[in-house]
């Protein structure tokens, strides 16, 4: 492991000034249940590791407004723990899919959503985009954990957020704070596909932290999340799916439709969406939107068993929210 | 007539046979059972390995100057060199310490190694395209029985079908290493070992390849393994990396630590062959087997390695027409080592899952089908046994369908069975046991406990044999200055040494009775030993306590031998044993994923020494079994020539939750005569066939390959 310098200041601005605008340079350290393994394997080398632990105005979960404020150190633990956060169930039931006590206790909710990608030649040393050669190794390699969805390359890994999924359908926003002050953000717009090597899975500047979480209401909202996992113990979902439905006179009047594990981010299916429109929740319903979620599926060599478990994990996320 | 040697008569066994927790179970639950990484001694420094990063290659060049400037640097020995060839990732070049393991990572990470790429291949399960790759040769072509072309002209049904499960690793928790204190005095090796007796000889002839080490004594090496972490049949040898840790414990005059991280455990100390194959199988209309045939490939590295012993079980020589050839795959992966009953679990697969799909097409019941074709095993009426006393526990008769579970649901449900078999013949073994006029008792040996209850087992022999119980025993294991005991290999330690202790024991009370008999004045043939007294079976009232006993002895201490083998004076082991598996398992049909239900095992091995610790064998071996069945996978990329999941996020192991329920039924009073047979190997051989047949059953179709992973099943679903 590369030496570098640790800190841990009391202030969010001290924080964000301790962050270099250079990629690569320095990191942030929330949890660590991501980051320390990164730093053991020398896939992030940073001269400094900037700890948000101290800083008190990044803690807790509460009710704010008519929604809810998830803080940047507010663990999985809490948020299964909280009152406020009770009826967010697509939440509550992304939260239970981390089936580590471990993780659980010390892995924070917004960690979940900037974790690296868990691509095993990105963690095999071979970049983000696994290049080798000026190739994607990719397309030809072992691809069954690989994305179905937005996998045009040269990106082909999953997002591995548990929670972006659902709170992307919740349209939760994140509050972002860089030298210069603060911004808010959707969380969908948090994520992004990289085009190039220069470019991480993320929206984020390097000396930019995510504070905050707001969700809004989810009052009227039928929600859940539905993850198609191989094992209790912990384990990388094959495909997840979170849904936000409203209902007007029987049917649906808003629908939100939003995938995991199958693209580089939370990937929110309008075709999934539209198919719900004006239906009864039903079983019909919610495998017509499982299959038009991946209707414009493009598998890779051996990942094409992922198609059908994402059309399921739509399927059954719509018949728990109804 | 019993003779003296012989295991007491059950009525006569107090201890033998029964429940007995784990005499090491506080110490290790307390955490102060020393393993071998736990060892950190004064001084102590630590090693890392360099390793190949590239899957064949020649060495052009090994640059150590910028790992020498780094702080807390100490040392350094080459394991090859340049101009040597390495063969897979992970390939051991050269073991570097420093003062901190911090230090020494830095070190390793600063060494620079020049390779010269070689062509290299990692695949095996398309045989053809590693034919193009020239990767295959033929290993064997045997012919047995019958005339073939008569054999399948008499069958009235036939499959054909491909069936085959991949490498996998011994994933062993405590990985391999030890540490090594090289003084004036002694080389005293802490090693996490299945083999205690035979490290030192297997150090000393590696030091001594070394010019500039010279002639290193086996004798002046101590090996100490009180407690281990797992081998599963990957820690017989001192292997490379504790050479090198020798060599640098001599070159800086301090111990010095080398314990293989994971994924370096995963990479080069473990794995388990693949097999696949086409096999062929045919049957009479009432399902009498007549023709068998396979064709399998395998690799376990850049050798080859694992040929099955095909077909497994029924495999009467008279009466079953039987072809087997296979071919070996070269790749350039880590090496196959022993895992837990070599080739027995991929013959099981290639065996027991052709044989199901037979029955399933003759519209038989695999009960029926396996009981039926019973006569071509080795021991038909142990298995008609197992058969009847398995179904009983998993409800076969009640729960049991046609294949295809016709229920409505995606989840459905399904049973399937698989016999094994395995030698398990004791190993040699040296014991003395060693009584104290204080009327302290121990034995000694220099055998292992690998997790699996040797402490406890030896513990039961001395007890029952004196008439004491379990606490009164102390265990001296794990070093090899105790007379040498075999290594713990193939299920053959328990035979092995509770036939020396045994021995050793009735020889050790020999010579008490003559002091007692002596004493109370009777003859000592009138003695027994028994309940805590010595006493005259003509008077009881002629008695002594043990502790009284014991003080009749002044100042002398008694010891007594025993070996094994030693065909004098009793039958107390024996080799070959056979067990019955049948799963129960749920099969979401939209997901692909299996969820095991229940897992029934009956298993006879003889006579059971400690029926706790033998049961937990077997629970342990079903767990490993559903790893392999459904989870565990080497995976390797042919562009890098890397294994990618060298850890244990990808390389999946099962939690509690993915268990099931567990049932255990170990043959008693039924075949004690025989003596003591080795439990370790064969529970583990079925899980894989047995719950891939109830996949089968629950689905309808069979998923040829393990581990029975989602896409697998879905893939076959799609396909059928």
């Amino acid at each position: 492991m590369k030496n570098f310098e640790y800190i841990a200041p009391t202030d969010t601005l001290v924080a964000t000034q301790a962050l270099s605008a250079e990629p690569g340079v320095t990191t942030v350290l929330a949890g660590g249940t991501d980051l320390v393994s990164l730093l053991k394997q020398g896939i992030e080398t940073p001269t400094r590791v900037v700890s948000l632990r101290n800083i008190a105005a990044l803690r807790g979960i509460s009710k704010s407004g008519g929604g809810l404020r998830i803080g940047a150190m507010a663990t999985v633990d809490e948020l299964l723990a909280s009152k406020a956060a009770a009826p967010y169930r697509s939440l509550q039931a992304a939260a239970r899919g981390i089936t580590a006590p471990q993780v659980r206790a010390v892995g924070t909710v917004v960690g979940d959503l900037l974790q690296r990608p868990r691509c095993w030649y990105f963690r095999n040393g071979y970049g983000l985009l696994a290049m080798q050669d000026g190739e994607s190794l990719v397309p030809n390699g072992e691809n069954r954990y690989h994305a179905i969805l937005g996998n045009k390359g040269p990106a082909y890994f999953v997002s591995a957020s548990s929670f972006g999924p659902a709170l992307v359908s919740l349209g939760a926003t994140a509050t972002v704070a860089g030298p210069e002050g603060e911004r808010r953000v959707s969380v969908a717009d948090l994520f992004r596909t990289p085009a190039s090597a220069s470019e991480r899975e993320t929206s984020l500047m390097p000396n930019e932290i995510v504070t905050e979480i707001n969700v809004p209401s989810a009052s009227g909202w039928k929600t859940s999340t539905y993850e198609v996992r191989q094992r209790q113990l912990l384990d990388w979902p094959l495909a997840t799916a979170s849904v936000a439905v409203r209902e007007r006179g029987g049917r649906v009047s808003d629908a939100r439709v939003v995938l995991g594990h199958v693209a580089p981010t939370p990937w929110r299916s309008s075709e999934a969406e539209t198919a719900l429109q004006g239906k009864s929740l039903g079983e019909d319903a919610g495998a017509e939107a499982g299959k038009a979620a991946v209707a414009a599926a493009t598998p890779l060599s051996q990942n094409k068993a992922k198609v059908q478990l994402a059309a399921v994990a739509v399927k059954r996320a719509v018949a728990m929210a109804a | 007539m019993a003779t003296k040697y012989d295991w007491p008569a059950a009525d006569d066994r107090s201890l033998i046979g029964k429940r007995h927790t784990r005499v090491d179970g506080p110490a290790k639950a307390r955490g102060v059972a020393k393993y071998s990484y736990d060892r950190n001694l004064d001084g102590m420094l630590y090693a890392r390995l360099v390793i190949s990063t590239v899957p064949h290659g020649r060495i052009i060049g090994i640059d150590t100057s910028t790992a020498e400037r780094v702080p807390g640097y100490k040392g350094h020995v080459n394991i090859v060199n340049v101009g040597d060839e390495v063969q897979w990732v992970g390939s051991e070049i050269l073991a570097i310490c420093a003062d901190t393991e911090e230090h020494a990572r830095d070190a390793a990470a600063a060494v620079a190694v020049h390779f010269e790429a070689l062509p290299h291949w990692v695949k095996d399960e398309d045989v053809k395209k590693a034919g193009e790759a020239n990767r295959v040769q033929p290993a064997k072509d045997d012919t047995k029985g019958p005339e073939m072309a008569e054999a399948w002209a008499s069958a009235d049904e036939t499959i054909e079908g491909y069936y085959g499960l991949g490498i996998i690793t011994h994933c062993c928790l405590e990985p391999h290493g030890q540490v090594v204190d090289w003084t004036d005095d002694e080389i005293t090796v802490y090693a996490s070992t299945q083999a205690v007796a035979r490290i030192p000889a297997d150090l000393a002839r590696g030091l001594s390849r070394d010019e500039s080490i010279g002639d290193v004594s086996a004798d002046a090496v101590h090996v100490i393994t009180p407690y281990m972490g797992g081998g599963f049949g990957s820690k017989f040898n001192i292997d490379t990396w504790g050479v090198a840790c020798a060599k640098l414990s001599k070159l800086t005059g301090k111990p010095v630590k080398l314990m293989l991280d994971r994924d370096e455990e995963l990479m080069v100390a473990g794995g388990r062959p693949s097999d696949y194959g086409n096999i062929k199988v045919g049957a009479k209309k009432d399902g009498t087997l007549v023709a068998y045939e396979s064709e399998t490939w395998s690799t376990g590295g850049i050798a080859g390695r694992g040929s099955p012993p095909l077909p497994y079980v029924y495999n009467n020589e008279e009466r079953l027409a039987q072809r087997a050839r296979h071919l070996n795959v070269s790749t350039n992966i880590g090496p196959a080592r022993a895992w837990r009953a070599p080739n027995h679990p991929q013959a099981a697969v290639l065996t027991m899952c052709p044989l199901e799909d037979l029955a399933a097409k003759l519209d038989m019941n695999p009960v029926d089908f396996f009981k039926k074709n019973a006569d071509l095993t080795a021991r038909p009426e142990v298995y008609r046994y197992e058969i009847d006393k398995c179904a009983e526990m998993i409800g076969w008769s009640e729960k049991w369908h046609q294949r295809g579970d016709s229920g409505s649901g995606p989840v459905k449900r399904g049973l399937g069975m698989s016999l094994h078999t395995w030698g398990g013949r004791p190993h040699d073994s040296t014991c003395e046991v060693r009584i104290q006029p204080d009327g302290g008792v121990s034995v000694n040996l220099a055998s292992q406990d690998l997790g699996v209850g040797t402490y406890t087992t030896l513990s039961v022999v001395a007890a029952e044999t004196l008439g004491l119980q379990i606490p009164d025993i102390t265990v001296n294991i794990g070093s090899s200055k105790l007379p040498v005991s075999g290594a713990s290999g193939g299920s053959t330690t328990v035979g092995g040494t509770t036939a020396s202790t045994r021995r050793a024991t009735v020889n050790a009370l020999e010579e008490l009775k003559a002091v007692v008999a002596e004493a109370l004045e009777v003859g000592a043939a009138d003695l027994v030993a028994k309940e805590g007294k010595i006493f005259a079976q003509s008077d009881e009232s002629k008695s002594l306590s043990w502790g009284d006993a014991c003080r009749k002895l002044g100042t002398r201490t008694i010891t007594g031998q025993g070996k094994q083998p030693d065909r004098e004076g009793g039958k107390l082991n024996d080799s070959g044993v056979g067990g019955v598996q049948m799963a129960d398992v749920s099969v979401d049909v939209e997901t692909g994923i299996v969820t095991i239900n229940k897992l029934a095992a009956v298993q006879d091995v003889g006579l059971v020494v400690c029926l706790a610790q033998c049961e937990s064998q077997v629970y342990g071996s079903l767990i490993q079994g559903i790893a392999y069945a459904l989870y565990e996978e080497s995976v390797y990329d042919q562009a890098t020539g890397k294994m990618l999941n060298p850890d244990m996020e990808f390389y999946k192991l099962p939690g509690a939750g993915d268990i099931g329920e567990l049932e255990v039924h170990m043959v008693q009073n039924k075949y004690d005569d025989r003596g003591v047979i080795g439990i370790g190997e064969p529970p583990v051989i079925s899980p894989g066939a047995a719950i891939s047949n109830a996949v089968a059953n629950a689905i309808g179709v069979r998923v040829p390959t393990l581990p029975l992973t989602p896409d697998r099943v879905l893939a076959a679903l799609e396909n059928a």
